[in-house]
């Protein structure tokens, strides 16, 4: 559905964009997620049609965004960053204003805008003025927008910043009932965003992409280090860490804490070795009380950290 | 045709919406009266010649505050992106807004009507020169609005769209008076360029197709630089 080739973008003498590549299948979720600054906007203004790139391709439902814009952007819907509205007009005006540039046909018109302000929930308030409204029904006036037309492809540029907490849970379940009919690229600088809605991540930091993959995978993938984290009474902090260090397949050993004669240490092995074992029998065999002991994987938080990282 | 007319009826609401419209309005009557009333009274004549230069005038400054919010406005609030995602082209975009505008003025043009009624009245006016003047307004007024427009482009403030607006305008309406520092060529060059040459031919009385033809260039010229202007600013 989108095929985007190599696309590199250089504002002045920075270079935003580098060598960008990525597809995404018909009905996908794509989280595009990266820190601020990472290129995320400047790859959704490309992809609208709104400015060319440097270099490099990008097609969507087989139209070339430069050579056909007007026929690709029949087949978007577009939610630029931070949500820019009309203020002086009406929701259902501004909609139909919408509708009328997105040649829905005139008979079909006043229904489709219905049914769309139903969806997003917004239509007790279609006679409001865009201005007076929360950030929350602006977020939705923005997505009700978006879905004028009925394209095929979604493309939505931190659809949830700036709202509260409940506000983003209700944008996020209408993002993934979207979902079920329509091809969707969302970008955030939020991680549990997309492990909550998409289907797939593309990680981009400093205009490359890093990663790509199902948000389960990976969080499998990279978290090549496991950490046990164990509560060991008695015995001093050193000593322990020392014995510790010695078991066959631990790569380093951290003391978090010690008070009230309980150390707490952070064990890290390597990748696929269980090591709780051993742990357990040297904590043992030392006379020491182990007093509790669990494992930790890294979460996206951290994968997402440590690509951003690895990076610079 | 179609996104063009969709956009220039959007502007004309948004024009309704905002108070702007309404002092130009109101100070576009107010001049427009003061200066046909004055001088129909010092003259004792039956014509529009006297008004009719000096309603130029008020157009010098009139007309930037009906432009200055059209391009200005939309960068400001970041709907640029909004519309230009639409399947529009930027030339749509710009005709929208110069025909809104041009909708306006030429509204306000219609109020003055009033005044040839009032001569028609009580006098026996020569009804040439006052077809040839509305001609001559007309055609200046679009071309003072296509430079307004193309002013627009270039800032996210609509004051400053104004001013830049105000000083181009002022500039090739005055530009004339710089030819008497230049002989031959040059000088003449630079008068025909001036935009107010144009004008006294049609308040005479006078069609003439050459500056017609001047006002017909201008304003295609303006509007194709507005167009190459968007084109240019959203690549930066
Ligand atoms: N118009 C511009 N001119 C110069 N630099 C820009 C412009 N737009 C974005 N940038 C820079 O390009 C980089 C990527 O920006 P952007 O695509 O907006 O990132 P993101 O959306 O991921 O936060 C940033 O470092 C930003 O400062
Ligand atoms: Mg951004």
């Amino acid at each position: 559905m989108i095929k985007v080739e190599n696309l590199t973008k250089t504002y002045a003498d920075f270079k935003a964009l580098d060598g960008v590549s990525f597809e995404v299948q018909k009905g996908e979720i794509i989280g595009f997620l990266g820190p601020n600054g990472a290129g995320k906007t400047t790859t959704m203004r490309i992809l609208t049609g709104f400015f060319p790139p440097t270099s490099g391709k990008v097609e969507i439902d087989g139209f070339d965004v430069f050579n056909d814009p007007v026929e690709v952007r029949k087949r978007i819907g577009y939610l630029p960053e931070n949500t820019p509205l009309y203020q002086d007009m009406e929701v259902y005006s501004f909609l139909r204003y919408i509708a009328e540039l997105k040649d829905v046909e005139p008979e079909k018109k006043n229904q489709h805008i219905k049914n769309i302000m139903e969806r997003c929930g917004i239509s007790h308030m279609k006679n409001e003025i865009i201005s007076r409204l929360s950030k929350g029904y602006k977020q939705r006036v923005g997505l009700a927008q978006a879905l004028i037309g009925d394209p095929k492809v979604l493309i939505l540029d931190e659809p949830t910043i700036g709202l509260d907490p409940k506000q983003i849970i209700e944008i996020r379940n209408l993002i993934k009932e979207l979902g079920k009919e329509k091809t969707i690229i969302l970008s955030t600088h939020i991680l549990p965003e997309v492990a909550v809605t998409c289907s797939r991540v593309i990680i981009i930091n400093e205009g490359k992409i890093v990663a790509e993959d199902t948000p389960d995978n990976l969080e499998n993938k990279v978290s090549g280090v496991a950490k046990v984290i164990v509560t060991v009474r008695g015995g001093s902090p050193d000593l322990i860490k020392t014995r510790l260090q010695g078991i066959n397949g631990v790569s380093n050993v951290t003391v978090i804490k010690n008070h009230a004669g309980l150390t707490d240490l952070s064990i890290q092995s390597e990748k696929d070795v269980d090591v709780r074992d051993k742990v357990s029998s040297i904590i043992v065999q030392n006379n020491w009380g182990l007093i509790e002991m669990h494992r930790e994987t890294l979460g996206l938080e951290e994968i997402f950290l440590k690509l951003t990282k690895k990076e610079k | 045709m179609h996104n063009i007319l969709t956009i220039a009826k959007k502007e004309l609401r948004s024009y309704f919406l905002s108070s702007i419209a309404y002092v130009v309005f109101a100070m576009f009557l107010l001049l427009a009266g003061y200066f046909f009333t004055v001088i129909l009274l010092y003259t004792q004549e039956a014509s529009l010649k006297g008004a009719a230069y000096n309603i130029v005038i008020t157009l010098l400054f009139l007309i930037p505050l009906l432009t200055m919010k059209a391009f200005a406005e939309e960068r400001r609030q970041g709907t640029l992106e909004l519309l230009m995602t639409k399947p529009v082209t930027d030339f749509e975009v710009v005709m929208g807004k110069f025909f809104a505008a041009t909708t306006m003025y030429l509204i306000m043009l219609l109020t003055t009507v009033v005044y040839v009624f009032i001569l028609i009245k009580y006098g026996n006016p020569d009804m040439g020169p006052i077809y040839s003047a509305y001609i001559g307004l007309i055609l200046v007024g679009l071309a003072f609005i296509s430079l307004g427009v193309f002013a627009s482009t270039l800032t996210e403030n609509q004051i400053v769209a104004a001013v830049i607006g105000f000083a181009l305008i002022l500039l090739l309406w005055v530009l004339s008076w710089a030819s008497s520092q230049f002989t031959g060529n040059m000088a003449e060059i630079i008068s025909y360029l001036s935009l107010s040459g144009h004008y006294d031919n049609f308040v005479k009385g006078v069609i003439d197709l050459k500056d017609v033809v001047y006002y017909l260039s201008f304003i295609i010229f303006w509007l194709f630089v507005t167009v190459k202007s968007i084109e240019v600013r959203r690549w930066k």
